[in-house]
């Protein structure tokens, strides 16, 4: 799978138009002279053939080499690996209290007659509709410069925190909030409900205990693919509240069209889909006994 | 509509169980939708009609008033009026967002027909590339697009539209496997109907039906994407009166003026409501009908 998606990139940009060991000595305008040229060719490796250059950069990322940036003159690898502490942190985060806050919208809306219902459902389409960018710019607005507690940057100290991970939050507990309800909705109506309630069960319990676990499957197995749309949120998230991280790397690498750097963040961005496609399996194992059983 | 196929689409309608009776009445909140969505529209098609400005004219002298009866959505830097900007904005947004659905829609067709009709090893192989593609959620794969190719406003469709489209080819692939087990396609069978005949009259029809609702609830998702792009600057450009753009450009007078990026995001956020309300009120519809 790594496979495929290193080898997905590397023939992707190999379609960039330009010569890379250009771009690498300043863009198309600068004034380069053929012996820099060459130079820069023979140390990345450009003069080589591509099937070469493909077997190489496969070897090296067997190894855990990214490669160089272009624009930075640094290695890849601990680049990225240093930012990847303050993204994983925020995504994580975020997606907590989106699954609170999904779970609190349904659970709080089911079973409280209709109009609960439909004010559930509307804030859970608005949520999901909400733009990062305008739900930042929002969040600033209202907590930074009307009321003044929270700071519209984002610091190390965990105030700074808030904000954005509030901004990646909403939207997600949205996106997993109609999911949650529908299965909840299924859940409630099928014959161990029943028999739950006949055993006088009460209520909370019907709901919490019996019902829950069918309703959270289907968003438990969406979450490894929202946790990696978490890192492209962060994108923005970072861009925003001028946070360090590794989507503000991202930007900034495409901006430039730095190569290296790009691949290199697109490559841990797949890696942590699949990690999380592992647990999130592993989670769906222990709410649902029958994945265990087969 | 034969009986068979009516059966088949009620089959089809996974996991519902919400008692809405045919034919419901027009809620208040899907009122209050089309009227968002007919403005919307009329703004697209014909911006002077509710905004008779002009989007460009610059006022030095008015410049960052705050909303007020004369300038709904108050001023910007150059005195240009907000509210006059927003609305001719909408045919640039809505375009944006409906050719990257476009696009999107295309592509997944392509893949996922090519997938669920031309046997196990096409379908083994696509359904592998699909798997690669999703490995790049959300802006990843516009992001890498638009490295190889470049900013724009071209570009920023076209990558947006790219990256939308695993998702429909997935959801294609799995609806025309199920229209091509059920019943009616069976029956067909018996009746001795040619191949090409049960393809043309019977699958493909009930296998695209769903892709309109498909389609509305996209192009929400488009337009926040391609504004996204925008915003970050990889899209359309500030002048531009683009949602994304104008956002952009109002991101730098926020403490003092923050009308002008409050309402270019209030009407990104209208629209993929609209966009998504409809959407399920015609999926509800379709399947209770």
């Amino acid at each position: 799978m790594l496979w495929a998606v290193a080898t997905l990139t590397f023939f992707a940009v190999r379609l960039i138009p330009g010569d890379p060991a250009e771009a690498i000595l300043g863009g198309p305008g600068s004034q380069t002279s053929p012996e820099a040229l060459a130079a820069v060719r023979a140390e990345y490796g450009l003069d080589q053939p591509v099937l070469v250059q493909y077997l190489q950069q496969l070897l090296r990322l067997a190894t855990g080499d990214l490669g160089r940036s272009y624009a930075l003159n640094t290695d890849v690898a601990p680049l990225v690996l240093e930012q990847l502490g303050g993204t994983l942190t925020l995504a994580a985060l975020a997606l907590a209290v989106g699954w609170v806050l999904a779970l609190a919208l349904a659970t709080w809306s089911t079973r409280r007659g209709t109009v609960a219902r439909a004010i559930g459902s509307g804030l859970e389409i608005v949520a999901a509709a909400l733009p990062h960018f305008w739900l930042a710019t929002a969040l600033i607005l209202l907590f930074s410069i009307w009321l003044g507690v929270l700071p519209p940057i984002s610091t190390a100290s965990p105030a700074g925190l808030v904000l954005p991970v509030l901004t990646l939050a909403i939207p997600l507990a949205g996106f997993l909030g109609q999911i949650m309800r529908e299965a909840l909705f299924t859940a409630l109506e099928s014959p161990f409900v029943l028999s739950a309630r006949a055993r006088g069960e009460s209520e909370r319990g019907v709901i919490w205990i019996h019902a829950l676990r069918h309703a959270a499957l289907p968003a438990i197995s969406l979450s490894g693919w929202a946790f990696a749309s978490l890192v492209s949120g962060a994108v923005v998230v970072e861009t925003v509240f001028a946070r360090p991280g590794l989507g503000r790397t991202l930007l900034n690498a495409v901006t430039v069209r730095d190569v290296p750097v790009v691949v290199g963040v697109v490559l841990v961005a797949a890696l942590a889909y699949m990690a999380m496609t592992l647990v999130t399996d592993f989670a769906s194992r222990i709410a649902d006994p029958r994945l265990r059983a087969s | 509509m034969t009986d068979f196929e009516i059966q088949a689409r009620v089959s089809l309608a996974e996991g519902d169980r919400s008692r809405i009776p045919p034919r419901a009445r027009i809620s208040v909140a899907e009122g209050a939708t089309i009227a968002v969505t007919a403005f919307l529209l009329v703004a697209a098609v014909a911006p002077a009609l509710v905004a008779p400005g002009d989007p460009f004219a610059i006022d030095p002298l008015s410049a960052f008033q705050a909303p007020s009866i004369d300038h709904g959505f108050g001023t910007d830097e150059s005195g240009r009026d907000v509210y006059t900007r927003v609305v001719h904005g909408t045919r640039n947004s809505l375009t944006i967002g409906a050719a990257a659905t476009a696009i999107g829609l295309g592509f997944g067709i392509l893949l996922g027909t090519i997938a669920g009709m031309l046997g196990r090893v096409v379908d083994f192989t696509v359904n592998r590339f699909l798997e690669v593609l999703f490995a790049f959620p959300g802006l990843l794969l516009a992001l890498l697009f638009i490295l190889i190719f470049g900013p724009g406003v071209a570009t920023a469709i076209v990558a947006v539209g790219l990256s939308t489209a695993p998702g429909y080819a997935r959801i294609i692939r799995g609806q025309l496997i199920s229209v091509r087990s059920s019943a009616f396609v069976e029956a067909a069978t018996v009746q001795g109907l040619t191949r090409r005949r049960i393809l043309a009259r019977h699958i493909l029809p009930n296998t695209l039906a769903p892709l309109f609702v498909l389609g509305t609830l996209g192009i929400g998702q488009a337009i926040v994407w391609a504004s996204a792009l925008s915003y970050l600057g990889l899209g359309a450009e500030p002048p531009a009166a683009e949602w994304g753009a104008m956002l952009a450009a109002g991101r730098t007078y926020l403490t003092t003026a923050w009308w002008l990026s409050f309402f270019p995001g209030l009407f990104i956020v209208l629209t993929a409501v609209c966009a998504t309300a409809i959407g399920r009120s015609i999926e509800r519809r379709v399947r209770h009908a």
